[in-house]
């Protein structure tokens, strides 16, 4: 039995796929559905382990004989390697193997890169790795190893690299000075005759930092060989492209190679592909002859494996008089490190298109190379960094316009993707619905008075967001098997990076069979085990592999209700399944259980795939949310206080309300981090990043979070899928940098285009406004 | 390079008595994640800034990547692993679930020493107390108003298990 058409065509000398869903049981969960399971906050199915410390991640595995690897770094930015000794090292007791570019093949890396390369172009580059016995004889042996550079001329800083004399960060690049891709350039309308037809403008720049994810897990893996196959227990957010990758750069077939990750310390979009710590551990097992771990330490870890890439926004806006935006134009340069790494993904523009109605809008967005660590996606890529400046420039609009920047915000609201044909959205009202769950929460009414007197000033601030993600990314699928007891295994490929995935899709299964959530045993993250899902990214994982397993539901359920049917002696249509009981339409005294229906045909299972069909068409999909934030600024110390942030987002059903609280405040955690204190500080002249640690590097604490208060949206988007469910892993860090931005202005008239707003930057600003008054004061009395 | 010398020391970790020979520059956490296998507490920042490696020595929660091993000889260690009696869970850890107060679960074994460690000491411990308790374990993924949550929560169920004992 199959549930889904399947459907090849060519296109464009391409096949396209289209699955079709035949499963007459798939019933969407609308809005009237009662639910035993969905909608309820239960514990995280692997909330015993990790509060007991058994959850294994990738920096537990322990095989017998395991080594333990380190990676010798490049101290320089750009440097051509002259020559590297291993041979003391070599010779030291307990060192199993040492790879470097002399005695390992070249192996292609991204953006047209070596995993060992030379030049080098970047501090903390690989030069060199180490699998010892211990990770302190593998520390032992990289001081062993000499290395001699001849230093190139470097260049970190993005506004330098775009000089026409800047030195080239790339010398093997093609493409002109330091652009490291394709200049993206959107438009519609004419813009520039809308800033004409404009009565009120904004022109500034904003710039944004460059942020490292830090999760607290690093990169890095567990490799071991057995014979020609390969087994990585990986710190991943996909194990299939990992597998994928990993297969093609050693040359081997993929099923000849295992990626297993069980539980994961954090990723936030640093871990979609594999890295060189793949790579290289690998080689460094297959050479000692044993299993061999490496996991980045947190030097490597700030330098090497993914930053959100700096940006510097131009932005212009106009409106009318009342307020109707007539033009959006936004010159957008990021400085994406040295290798682009194909996730970075970071598109800057994709807001200045789609969150207002505009009909004249241009975005130019220009990567540039810089001699530092690649750029890569951090949740909600590019989205974070234009709604930082578009969000501030929408504020100092309303200031301008003397509108309430809510009001100016729906006035400009768009129904559609204007950077799509203008098609409809599948929850036109979903932004609207947050605006307005919001305002009440926080019980909005404009902007406050003057806090007037003493030094502490109050502030409230708003900022709104959309995101082109959150709507699934199929294919991904799921297998389920109903076992001679009743209980259900149901397996996929996907991943739990720790956002609550297991459990979710546990309850979206329990719900759709028809049984207790303690009768399913959940698997995934093997790539051996499950069949394929994509890699966990873009708010997605809920939205395409949830549907994949009602799917798989559907036509489990068929089946029993088919072998019940027999069992009971009753007709098919008279029976449903609920709470692991096969119930009889109309005679509640008739009812079996399943495992009884199961144990009629033990030892036989009833097992199904569930197929994730493609998104439909005519309609996109978003998410939405919007914050307000409210903020002290200290004007003698410069210190800012963030006392409440209230959020509500929109992203379809809510499938667990409290993993959904968890998501949402740690994105506003995050957000005051992007917002307040979180820096990539680099010193240019060197080309070294100056805290690549968790003391300099500031994150914050839970002595700094302010109160939060979440009110979803909670609609069910039933033109996204059967679900009704979106995502909501990357969307809540969005708005709440912009609107604590735009709080800090209200309380202190002051408008920080630089992210972060660092006491330091406050307090010169201060001193600079106080100065401007006391010279104008002058100037009025002379 | 000569090779240091190896160190006998006993430890006593989670009740269970071990000798082990280590190297004079190890850590604890080293000594605890490699020669023991006990992998609950996490190596992240190795300079003593996040707290994912907190374990108690001796009554005082510590971070186990700032202590040497030899200097635990002798010692009483409790670990993550020796907080539950099999799948009955200490009231940090039940707390800990109840809240939701982590997501990807990697401070989670600091978070909760560092509590533990408080409740030892101070049973009945303020909101601010739970703050600063755990205001040296990073999360990353941001589970910070659930930790202060679960903090709260510990205290009311360690209460409760104290009545009915």
């Amino acid at each position: 039995m199959t549930s889904f058409e399947v459907t090849a065509s060519s296109k464009e000398g391409k096949v396209e796929l289209d699955i079709e869903e035949r499963a007459p049981d798939v019933v969407p969960w609308g809005a009237s559905t009662q639910f035993s399971v969905v909608g309820k906050g239960v514990s995280r199915l692997e909330a015993y382990e990790k509060v007991t410390g058994r959850a294994q991640y990738s920096s537990d595995v322990r095989l017998p004989r395991q080594a333990y690897a380190r990676i010798l770094r490049s101290p320089h930015p750009h440097a051509r390697i002259r020559s590297i000794d291993i041979s003391a090292a070599e010779a030291m007791p307990g060192v199993f193997s040492i790879i470097c570019k002399d005695n390992t093949d070249k192996i292609e890396w991204y953006d047209g890169s070596a995993v060992f390369d030379d030049p080098v172009r970047l501090v903390g580059e690989e030069v060199a790795a180490v699998a010892a016995v211990s990770p302190e004889v593998a520390e032992d042996a990289l001081r062993a190893i000499t290395v001699t550079y001849e230093e190139l001329p470097h260049v970190t800083s993005l506004q330098r690299a775009t000089e026409p004399d800047a030195p080239r960060a790339r010398l093997d690049s093609e493409s002109e000075g330091n652009i490291s891709g394709e200049v993206k350039t959107y438009e519609r309308g004419d813009p520039d005759a809308g800033l004409r037809q404009a009565d009120v403008f904004v022109d500034a720049v904003y710039t944004t930092q460059a942020a490292i994810h830090n999760s607290l897990e690093p990169h890095g893996c567990t490799a071991s060989w057995s014979g020609d196959e390969l087994t990585l227990w990986d710190s991943t957010q996909s194990v299939f492209t990992v597998r994928q990758q990993v297969a093609e750069a050693l040359g081997m077939p993929e099923h000849k190679v295992r990626v297993i990750k069980e539980h994961m310390g954090g990723g936030f979009g640093a871990k979609q592909i594999a890295w060189k710590p793949d790579i290289i551990a690998a080689l460094l097992a297959k050479k000692a002859g044993r299993p061999v771990q490496l996991m980045l330490d947190r030097e490597g870890e700030s330098l090497t494996v993914g930053n959100r890439p700096n940006s510097r926004q131009r932005v212009r806006l106009g409106a009318t008089r009342d307020g109707v935006l007539t033009a959006i134009i936004a010159d957008i340069e990021q400085a994406n490190g040295a290798y682009q790494t194909g996730g970075e993904a970071s598109n800057v523009s994709g807001i200045y298109q789609t969150l207002y109605k505009c009909g004249n809008v241009r975005t130019v967005q220009t990567p540039l190379y810089t001699n530092t660590g690649p750029a890569v996606a951090f949740r909600a890529p590019g989205q974070v960094e234009g709604a930082w400046a578009l969000e501030q420039a929408m504020d100092e609009l309303a200031i301008r316009l003397e509108m309430d920047p809510i009001e100016l915000r729906l006035k400009n609201y768009s129904e559609v993707d204007q950077s799509d044909d203008d098609k409809p959205l599948s929850l036109p009202e979903g932004l609207a619905l947050s605006y307005q769950k919001v305002t009440q929460a926080a019980s909005w009414s404009g902007r406050p008075e003057d806090s007037g007197g003493g030094p502490i000033c109050k502030g409230i601030g708003f900022a709104a967001h959309d995101w082109g993600a959150g709507g699934g990314s199929p294919p991904g699928y799921a297998w389920i098997e109903l076992n001679e007891d009743g209980t259900a295994d149901v397996v996929t490929g996907t991943q739990d990076i720790g956002t609550g995935t297991r459990t979710g899709l546990a309850q979206v299964a329990a719900e759709s069979l028809g049984l207790p959530l303690d009768d399913i045993a959940f698997h995934l993250g093997d790539t051996a085990l499950g069949p394929y899902s994509p890699v966990s990214s873009g708010s997605a994982t809920q939205a395409t592999i949830g549907p994949a397993i009602q799917a798989a539901a559907a036509d489990i359920r068929a089946q029993l209700l088919q072998v019940a049917s027999s069992a009971m002696e009753i007709t098919k249509d008279r029976l449903s399944v609920q709470d692991g009981v096969v119930a009889v339409d109309g005679d509640s005294s008739r009812g079996m259980s399943v495992k009884k229906v199961m144990q009629e045909i033990a030892p036989n299972t009833l097992r199904a795939q569930g197929a994730r069909v493609p998104n439909p068409k005519d309609k996109a999909i978003r998410t939405f949310g919007a914050q307000i934030a409210e903020v002290e600024v200290d004007t003698e110390t410069g210190e800012i206080t963030v006392n409440r942030v209230v959020a509500s987002h929109e992203f379809g059903r809510v499938i667990n309300p409290v993993m959904v609280e968890s998501q949402i405040i740690g994105g506003i955690t995050q957000g005051l981090g992007f917002a307040l204190t979180e820096d990539r500080v680099v010193d240019h002249r060197l080309g070294r990043v100056m805290n690549p640690n968790l003391e300099e590097y500031k994150v914050p604490t839970i002595a700094d979070i302010p109160e939060m208060v979440n009110v979803p949206v909670d609609v069910p988007d039933m033109a996204a899928n059967a679900t009704g469910a979106k995502g909501v892993g990357e969307p809540p860090l969005v708005p709440t940098a912009p609107a604590i931005a735009n709080a800090i202005y209200n309380a202190i008239g002051i408008r920080f285009h630089d992210a972060p707003i660092t006491r330091e930057r406050v307090l010169e600003a201060l001193a600079s406004k106080r100065s401007i008054d006391a010279a104008r004061e002058q100037e009025q009395s002379a | 390079m000569s090779t240091p010398t190896h160190h006998s020391l006993t430890v006593m970790v989670n009740g269970e008595e071990h000798h082990v020979m280590v190297e004079p520059r190890r850590t604890l956490l080293d000594l605890l994640r490699h020669d023991l296998q006990l992998t609950g507490a996490k190596l992240v920042c190795d300079m003593g800034n996040c707290g994912a490696c907190t374990v108690i020595v001796d009554d005082r929660s510590v971070y186990a990547c700032l202590v040497l091993a030899v200097d635990c000889d002798g010692k009483q260690i409790q670990t993550i692993e020796g907080l539950a009696e099999g799948m009955a869970l200490d009231p940090v850890q039940q707390a800990f679930v109840e809240e939701d107060a982590f997501q990807c679960g990697y401070c989670t074994p600091g978070q909760i020493m560092s509590m533990r460690a408080l409740l030892n000491e101070n049973p009945e411990p303020t909101d601010d107390d739970i703050t600063r308790a755990v205001s040296g374990n990073l999360c990353r993924c941001g589970a910070y108003a659930h930790i202060a949550r679960a903090g709260r929560r510990a205290v009311e169920l360690q209460r409760e298990a104290e009545v009915t004992s």
